[in-house]
C-alpha cells in the first residue's frame, strides 16, 4: 500500500499496527467503535480492518488514489469501522468520548477504542477530554496511546519534556494506567481485559518502536515522512516476513 | 433572548429529548433547563474544544446535541472541532452563541462576535439564525431541532420599540414598506434600522422599504425585494449588519446582485469596523456609533441619500 502509493507515515503506522490488529481481529465485538485519533496512521487501520475482513483486497489497494475513500488520514462516514475523519490530532479522543457519552444517555452497549500518539498528548484539548471522561465516568471507554517516543521533529523528551512519564499525566487526571509492550499481542490484550472499576477510566501506554520490524526504519524519525525506495521496499517486506 | 431560549429549550425538550451542553456558562439563565433537563443537561467545563468534539460524538450515537457559550467561545474557539468534527460529518449540532456582535460591549473585544456568521456559513452544511427579536428564537429553535444537521445560532437583545408590528418569523421579513429605497437588516441591529426610517420618514416624509434577513447562506432574494432591485436601480439599496464586511450578508446580497445583474446605482454596507485605533471600548451602542450602524448614522446616511 504504502509503496505503491509513494506514501510518508510508515513509522507510525508500524508502531501501532499491532495494536489495531489485535483489537479488530480479536477484541472487538461487532458493537464496538475504534477511533483512530491519530490519523496519520490510517494505513495501519485500513490493513487491520482487511484482516478482519472488512476491507476488500481491490478496496485496501485503492489507498491514496484518486476518487478512493482510503485518505491517507481517515475520512468517516462511508464505512462502519471508520466513524470518523480524523488527522488533526486531538479531535478523535472528544468524539470517542462523545461516542461513550451518547451510549450511556441512550443505555446503548458497546466499547469505544481510541488510539492517539505520544506527541499528540501535546494538544490541549486532549486534557480537556480526559478531564471531562474520568468526570463523567465513561467506563464505556479505552485510551491506547502509541508511544513510540518520536514525532514530528524530534524526540518527546527534546520537544515537550515535561510530558513524560506519560503515567503519571494520566494517574494525575483519576485515570487508571497500564503500561505494555506494545508489540506484545499477549500483553496488550491482558490489559484491555483487565477488570477496571466502575467509572473508571483507562489508559493503555503501549511501549513501541517507530518503524517496528523494519531494521532500517527503527527508532527513525525521518519515517513519520519518507517513501520507500524500491531497494528499501524490497528489504522491508523481506525483514517483516512477507513476499513483495 | 436568553432567557427565551431557555423556555423555547424547554418546550423542545419536551416534543423531542436532546443533550444540552453548556461552557460552564447559564448563570440566572439556563437554571429552569438544567432542573427539567437532568442528565441530558451536561456542564462540559471550559473546554468548548471539547465540547464540540463530544457533541459531534454523541449525535453520532443519533442523540441530537446542542453546545452554549458566549458567541466567540462556542465559534471561534472550537472552529477546527466544527469545521471537521461537526461539519464535515454534518452531524445534528445546534452550537448557540449569545451575545452576537458587540453585545458584551465593555466587557471587551475578546468577548464580542463581529464575524461569526460569515465564518460558520463558510462551512460545509452549516446554516446561521441569527434573530432579530425576541418572539424569533422560538420557531428558529423549532426550526433547527426539526432539521437534522450543523447550525449556528446567534442570540442578540430584543430592540425593537413596544410599538412596531413584528410580522410572524420567516428568514426574509419585510418589515416596512416604502418607495425611497430598500434596507436590509440583519438581526437584532433591526431595531436601529428601525428606528432610523421612523426618523427620516418624520423629518422628511420619506419612506424606506426594510426587510429583516436571519438566515445564511442567503440563497436567493424575495420576489417583491428583487424586482424592486431591478425595476428601480435609481433606489439606493442599503445593507446593515453588526457583523465586519468580509463574509457579512452584505457581501452574500452584492453576490446576488451580481448573478441577477442588477446594479443599484447607490449602494451602502453598514457593517461592524471592528476597533479603531485610539478610540477605546465601550458599551454596544459606542461601537456601533463607531461603526455607523446606530440608528442616528443610519438616519443621517438615509437622509443624504435622499
Amino acid at each position: 500500500m504504502h509503496k505503491q502509493a509513494n506514501a510518508g507515515h510508515i513509522g507510525g503506522n508500524l508502531s501501532s499496527l499491532d495494536a489495531m490488529l489485535l483489537l479488530h481481529v480479536e477484541t472487538m465485538r461487532p458493537t464496538d467503535y475504534f477511533v483512530l485519533s491519530k490519523g496519520h496512521s490510517a494505513g495501519a487501520l485500513y490493513a487491520s480492518l482487511w484482516a478482519a475482513g472488512k476491507l476488500s483486497d481491490e478496496q485496501l489497494l485503492t489507498y491514496t488514489k484518486d476518487g478512493s475513500f482510503l485518505a491517507a488520514h481517515p475520512s468517516g462516514g462511508w464505512h462502519p469501522g471508520i466513524p470518523f475523519s480524523t488527522g488533526s490530532l486531538g479531535h478523535g479522543i472528544s468524539l470517542a468520548a462523545g461516542v461513550a457519552l451518547g451510549w450511556k444517555l441512550q443505555q446503548k452497549p458497546g466499547h469505544v477504542y481510541c488510539l492517539m500518539s505520544d506527541g499528540e498528548l501535546q494538544e490541549g484539548s486532549c486534557w480537556e477530554a480526559f478531564t471531562f471522561a474520568k468526570h463523567r465516568g465513561l467506563d464505556n471507554l479505552t485510551v491506547l496511546v502509541d508511544h513510540n517516543g518520536l514525532q514530528g521533529f524530534g524526540r518527546v523528551e527534546e520537544v515537550a519534556s515535561p510530558m513524560l512519564p506519560l503515567s503519571r499525566k494520566f494517574e494525575a487526571f483519576g485515570w487508571e494506567v497500564a503500561i505494555v509492550d506494545g508489540h506484545s499481542y499477549a500483553d496488550i490484550h491482558a490489559a484491555l481485559a483487565a477488570p477496571r472499576g466502575e467509572g473508571g477510566t483507562r489508559a493503555i501506554i503501549l511501549k513501541t518502536v517507530k518503524g517496528h520490524g523494519v531494521s532500517f526504519m527503527e527508532d527513525k524519525l525521518e519515517w513519520h515522512y519518507l517513501p520507500m525506495s524500491d531497494e528499501q521496499y524490497e528489504q522491508a517486506v523481506r525483514e517483516v516476513g512477507g513476499a513483495a | 433572548m436568553r432567557n427565551a431560549l431557555c423556555d423555547t429549550l424547554l418546550a423542545l425538550y419536551q416534543r423531542n429529548r436532546f443533550l444540552f451542553m453548556t461552557g460552564d456558562l447559564g448563570f440566572m439563565a439556563l437554571e429552569p433547563l438544567r432542573a427539567v433537563m437532568g442528565g441530558d443537561f451536561v456542564n462540559a467545563g471550559v473546554s468548548e474544544q471539547n465540547m464540540v468534539s463530544v457533541a459531534a460524538g454523541v449525535a453520532h450515537t443519533g442523540l441530537q446535541t446542542w453546545v452554549y457559550s458566549i458567541a466567540p467561545f462556542a465559534y471561534a474557539r472550537p472552529f477546527e472541532q466544527i469545521r471537521n468534527d461537526v461539519c464535515l460529518h454534518d452531524l445534528d449540532v445546534k452550537i448557540v452563541g449569545n451575545g452576537g456582535g458587540y453585545a458584551y460591549g465593555y466587557m471587551g473585544a475578546t468577548h464580542h462576535a463581529i464575524e461569526d456568521y460569515g465564518v460558520m456559513a463558510a462551512l460545509q452544511n452549516m446554516t446561521c439564525h441569527i434573530p432579530a427579536f425576541a418572539g424569533d428564537v422560538l420557531p428558529i429553535a423549532q426550526k433547527m431541532q426539526e432539521t437534522r444537521g450543523p447550525a449556528y445560532l446567534r442570540l442578540g437583545r430584543h430592540e425593537m420599540p413596544a410599538e412596531a408590528i413584528l410580522p410572524d418569523y420567516a428568514p426574509w421579513r419585510e418589515l416596512l414598506a416604502g418607495e425611497s429605497g430598500n434596507i436590509i437588516v440583519v438581526g437584532p441591529v433591526a431595531g436601529q434600522a428601525y428606528q432610523a426610517v421612523k426618523s427620516v420618514t418624520a423629518k422628511k416624509g420619506a419612506s424606506f422599504a426594510l426587510w429583516v434577513l436571519t438566515e445564511l447562506p442567503v440563497p436567493e432574494l424575495p420576489h417583491s425585494l428583487r424586482e424592486s432591485i431591478l425595476q428601480h436601480p435609481e433606489k439606493p439599496l442599503i445593507v446593515v449588519e453588526e457583523h465586519v464586511a468580509h463574509g457579512g450578508a452584505g457581501m452574500a446580497i452584492c453576490h446576488l446582485l451580481a448573478k441577477l445583474g442588477a446594479s443599484p446605482r447607490s449602494f451602502r454596507h453598514l457593517h461592524a469596523v471592528g476597533y479603531l485605533k485610539g478610540i477605546g471600548y465601550g458599551t454596544q451602542q459606542f461601537h456601533r456609533k463607531q461603526s455607523g450602524i446606530d440608528a442616528e448614522s443610519v438616519a443621517l446616511l438615509l437622509e443624504g441619500l435622499l
